[in-house]
């Protein structure tokens, strides 16, 4: 970076190139006063405060002019303090004089501009006008916006249009009875605001401030325990309670950046309802029982039964510690490799298709590059919703002039920023990709000399397209043949491409086909391997992608090594001083089958809730009430909890210590920021303790830190990991060894398969398994809100819920008028497997015949409709597409 | 999206400077701005909401409640502001039972505030549609409005 240096009253400044005046002073530690200038916005030199005489030039607002060589800045002169008296007390003769009950009191922008001018009184008091007390708005349930309070700064109007893109607040109305307002002068919570907090977090004064306010007299740097993101948050504490969350600004995901679940979401783990004591059943009744004699009777009954009899449930929010403990404790311990967790319900495609065409199953680039790139072509991911903080990111690389491709069958967010939606079926996301393909390779838009140098089985590929001619792919996508074109174009002309999907390409029968045709686009653009390209799967749980890494799965060991290659196994043997079994274990959904016939009897199951989560819930629900023995562990008695023969109080990620790996492969620090709440304790070392009732060795840790150096030691692309250097360094994985720096982008030089090339694939187009009909004329498709998380254990324990407090059905105003059905209205969802009762919400962002719900909610449980019918090969079900009809109640 | 509505924006291209005649198009034709008209007319030159309102609101021409049958329009001009205005504002407010700027639900009444309207002489004044009624009293509100409750017209 250059350097230039200048003078500000007469002391040598040395600053960037291109850094303002102002920005050059507060590096330098000199206060120069401001009230609209924030470092995270451009500046709009609105309030005048900041003026500076530049010597010969004249008077300049500091936060808008930038510092050039050799200038001689004075920021006090008679003229200067003139001009910011008279501004800073027209701004405070309009303000309350209440400090003391401000919460911004002491951390206030004008309080302190106030005390740096000196502040006269009776002056002041002569020039107050009679007060204008506006109305409080108090609607939404995190934080209040006092108008009378506001400075007119503008920060918050440009936090929430340049930063978040939602653009809620502006200034309304004129002259004296200017305000900051959101369309329609509603209340925040009516408008369109999705309550990331963020402008709250900048504002200047006590105007926009949180509900809940205690300073905490703790700070620890931690990881959001929500998305795959993996937002950087500092927690704050008091005593043994979480009391404040905010964004790490050091942090190089989120700088500083949060969603309404990382910033609020924190209500869950000082909940009344958290498990602090374990529990037995007797005479189907809980009663409250010693850790002692839990853990005596698991090892007990543990013991009892061997390997083909036991079934263990991982969890993609624990950390990678307590994953890899789980699946050491499956496999040392119980002898089987049946151990899976809920990104079979989720990404498995994604593993099982990566890897056969590049060699390794995780996103290939990273979220920063994104900011970069010419063109994002996002299909089957509502990343506004599931993914906040990457929206915000796409959407800021839009701004920036990047192409926007949405494929969604719903008109999501996003689409507010595409150049182009398409409004596919359900599942012909296949027909759709190949149909964008054909057009490129008739139109010699491909990358040849990519192609040539680094791929294989391209003829194969090719002559795979001829069946994808626009009359087919318009038919059954539903997507106008113009824009299938238009789309196709821009991808292929628009370098770099990065491709972002999610769930609406995985859950499917064909999700890894879906998975193999974003990776054939991929190629077939030469968009692989280079900065802000690649194909890019957001993975939903915080840990989701480190689950994976450390082994919590049937057929590998940590790292992706295979279970079944004689080398490894005898690796683990060795390491974990046991024999190991050399056969893949059952799959999550395959494990309630083999329940079901008698052959599992046993189920430990750490942080899942599969009676809501999985498709076609009441088969599981069957299934686990025919076990002999049941273990649940987790932080709150969920719906699945309830039916465990012993229930295990686990601590949550703010009173513990780890890592989680987020989708980009960064593997990032958990930090314990306060004990665990009463008598609960961290996953690991339950699962520990159990293993050494069982009269195991391997399991003496007495911290995540000696676990962390075990996998290094054993997992080749986490080789490099350990607590120390992750004080230091941002790491993403493959990180082999101690010197080596992680890895951002994945196939820059070759890809990880046998051949080191990437491998197109061919492929057909498959229906969805169950398809509407005469009975089942709707299709039912899967969605999440931005408000909740999952099953919504932990998000339905606070404000969260004022937010959204039930399920509703999307359906298109179409098909409403054709059923006579109104807003609101309750109706039974009916499928083949399952009824449903819930409200509906009539909205064209569903398309006529398709209708969507989440599972958020326990009490009309989406998945007892939805079909269990899985993908061959990765063995995911059928979640986003099933036949449903609707009734009136 | 309304026919009407489709017919005002055939005029236009969708750029964004082409907001404030869309309004005022709009405005003509409706008689004032619908919400769900402005947003229609963010989605059409493609402006968040809160902008086209921000821009509505900061010119005195718009309004946003349609007129009522009978439009009241207090005048708080210097000469009706120093003779009581602010007082026949609160009573009018109170007799017909909405705020400045509001629009009764049956659309009966209107009532918004004006900066003058030329008759200071006669101070304080009102105006009820075409029809000015200077210095006012209570009782001469009462009046007014009784009068207007009986359906009697308050025009002559
Ligand atoms: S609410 Fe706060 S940030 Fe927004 S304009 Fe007012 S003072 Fe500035
Ligand atoms: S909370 Fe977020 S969305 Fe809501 S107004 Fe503030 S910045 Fe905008
Ligand atoms: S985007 Fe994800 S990781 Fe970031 S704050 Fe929100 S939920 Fe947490
Ligand atoms: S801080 Fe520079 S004008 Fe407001």
């Amino acid at each position: 970076m250059d350097k230039i240096t200048f003078t500000i009253d007469g002391q040598k400044i040395t600053a960037d190139k291109g850094m303002t005046i102002l920005e050059a002073a507060l590096e330098n530690g000199i206060y120069i006063p401001h009230l609209c200038y924030h470092p995270d916005l451009e500046p709009v030199g609105v309030c005048r405060l900041c003026m500076v005489e530049i010597e010969q030039r004249g008077l300049f607002t500091s936060c808008n002019t930038p510092a050039e060589p050799e200038i001689a800045v004075r920021t006090e002169t008679p003229e200067i303090e003139k001009v910011r008296r008279v501004t800073a007390e027209l701004l405070i003769v309009n303000h309350p004089f209440d400090c003391l009950i401000c919460e911004k009191n002491t951390n206030c922008e004008l309080q302190k501009i106030a005390h740096f001018i000196g502040i006269d009184e009776e002056h002041i008091n002569k020039m107050r006008k009679p007060e204008r007390i506006l109305p409080i708005d108090t609607s939404n349930p995190f934080f209040i916006y006092d108008p009378n309070r506001c400075v007119l700064c503008g920060i918050c109007v440009r936090t929430c249009r340049n930063t978040v893109s939602i653009s809620t607040l502006d200034f309304m109305d004129r002259g004296y009875n200017s305000i900051v307002s959101t369309f329609g002068n509603k209340p925040i919570l009516e408008s369109r605001c999705v309550s990331c907090g963020e402008c709250v977090a900048r504002c200047p004064v006590g105007s926009l401030k949180p509900k809940e306010t205690p300073i905490p007299s703790r700070e620890i740097k931690t990881t959001c325990p929500y998305c795959g993101v993996g937002c950087g948050l500092i927690l704050g504490s008091r005593g043994d309670k979480i009391v404040s969350s905010r964004g790490d600004i050091e942090n190089p995901i989120n700088k500083g950046q949060l969603c309404v679940k990382g910033r609020f979401g924190h209500e869950f783990i000082n909940h009344p309802e958290r498990l602090t004591t374990p529990l037995t059943k007797k005479d189907g009744l809980f009663v409250e029982t010693s850790w002692d004699e839990a853990l005596e009777l698991i090892a007990d009954k543990f013991s009892h039964y061997n390997g083909d009899q036991f079934v263990a449930l991982s969890s993609a929010k624990c950390t990678n510690e307590e994953n890899y403990i789980m699946q050491k404790f499956t496999r040392a311990v119980m002898g089987t490799n049946t151990i899976d967790h809920c990104a079979r319900l989720c990404h498995a495609p994604s593993v099982a298709g990566l890897a056969q065409s590049f060699g390794s199953g995780a996103m290939t680039n990273s979220i920063n590059e994104i900011q970069y790139t010419k063109s994002i072509f996002a299909i089957g991911t509502n990343t506004t919703s599931a993914h906040p903080v990457i929206a915000y990111k796409i959407k800021n690389a839009v701004k920036e002039g990047s192409k926007l491709i949405v494929a969604n069958p719903k008109e999501i967010d996003l689409c507010e920023f595409a150049d182009i939606f398409l409004q596919h079926r359900p599942g012909t996301d296949v027909a759709l990709l190949m149909g964008i393909m054909k057009v490129i390779v008739d139109e010699n838009l491909y990358d040849r000399d990519f192609i040539n140098k680094r791929c294989e089985n391209f003829t194969d590929f090719k002559s795979s397209l001829d069946n994808f001619t626009l009359d087919f792919v318009e038919r059954i996508t539903g997507v106008h043949r113009d824009k299938i074109i238009q789309a196709a174009v821009t991808y292929a002309t628009h370098k770099p491409g990065m491709l972002f999907y999610a769930m609406g390409i995985t859950q499917h029968t064909h999700g890894t086909d879906n998975v193999l045709a974003t990776s054939n686009i991929a190629l077939l653009t030469g968009n692989i391997g280079k900065p802000s390209t690649g194909v890019n799967p957001l993975r939903g749980q915080n840990n989701v992608q480190g689950a994976c890494d450390l082994g919590a799965l049937p057929n590998v060991y940590p790292g992706y090594q295979k279970v079944d290659v004689p080398a490894i196994k005898q690796k683990f043997e060795k390491a974990w001083n046991c024999t190991l079994s050399e056969e893949p274990g059952l799959t999550h959904t395959e494990i309630f089958d083999s329940i079901l016939e008698g052959k599992i009897k046993v189920l430990y199951q750490m942080g899942e809730n599969p009676v809501i989560s999985e498709a076609n819930a009441s088969h599981v629900i069957k299934a686990i009430e025919q076990l002999e023995f049941f273990v649940a562990q987790d932080i709150f008695l969920t719906e699945t909890a309830r039916y465990a023969d012993v229930v295990l109080p686990a601590s949550s990620f703010a009173e513990k210590d780890g890592t989680f790996t987020n989708t980009e492969r960064r593997v990032q620090r958990v930090r314990k920021a306060i004990e665990p709440l009463g008598e609960s304790k961290p996953d690991w070392q339950i699962t520990c303790e159990i293993a050494k009732r069982m009269g195991k060795e391997g399991f003496d840790f007495t911290h995540p830190v000696q676990i962390m150096d075990e996998i290094a030691s054993l997992t080749p692309s986490y080789g490099g990991i350990s607590y120390e250097r992750l004080e230091y360094h941002d790491l993403q994985w493959p990180c082999p060894n101690d010197t080596h720096m992680g890895t951002p982008i994945l196939h820059s030089e070759s890809f990880a398969t046998a051949s080191g090339k990437g491998k197109f694939m061919p492929l057909t187009y498959k229906p969805s398994f169950e398809l509407p009909d005469d009975d089942y004329p709707l299709i039912l498709t899967t969605d999440r809100s931005l408000y909740h998380f999952h099953t919504a254990t932990m998000t339905r324990k606070g404000g969260l819920v004022k937010l959204r407090d039930r399920e509703l059905v999307e359906i298109n105003p179409q098909d409403a008028e054709e059923l006579g059905l109104t807003n609101a209205q309750l109706v039974k969802v009916i499928s083949r497997r399952g009824v449903v009762k819930s409200q509906i919400k009539i909205t064209d962002v569903s398309q006529k015949g398709v209708i969507s719900m989440t599972f958020h909610f326990a009490e009309s449980p989406t998945n007892l409709l939805t079909n269990d019918a899985i993908d061959p090969v990765a063995k995911i079900p059928e979640t986003k597409v099933c036949a449903v009809r609707i009734e009136k109640v | 999206m309304e026919e009407r509505l489709k017919k005002i924006f055939s005029s236009y291209t969708g750029k964004q400077h082409e907001l404030i005649p869309i309004l005022q198009h709009t405005q003509n034709e409706y008689g004032y701005l619908p919400e769900n008209i402005m947003l229609d007319i963010a989605g059409f030159i493609r402006v968040p909401e809160s902008r086209v309102y921000s821009v509505a609101t900061f010119y005195g021409q718009f309004r946003f409640t349609p007129k009522g049958k009978k439009h009241v329009m207090v005048c708080r001009g210097t000469a009706c502001h120093v003779r009581g205005a602010p007082r026949i504002l609160e009573e009018t407010e109170k007799l017909i039972g909405i705020k400045e700027g509001e629009t009764s639900p049956d659309l009966e009444y209107s009532l918004e505030t004006v900066a003058c309207i030329g008759a200071c002489g006669l101070a304080p004044n009102m105006m009820v549609n075409d029809v000015t009624h200077g210095r006012l009293t209570n009782k001469k509100i009462h009046a007014i409005f009784v009068r207007k409750e009986k359906g009697e017209s308050d025009e002559k």
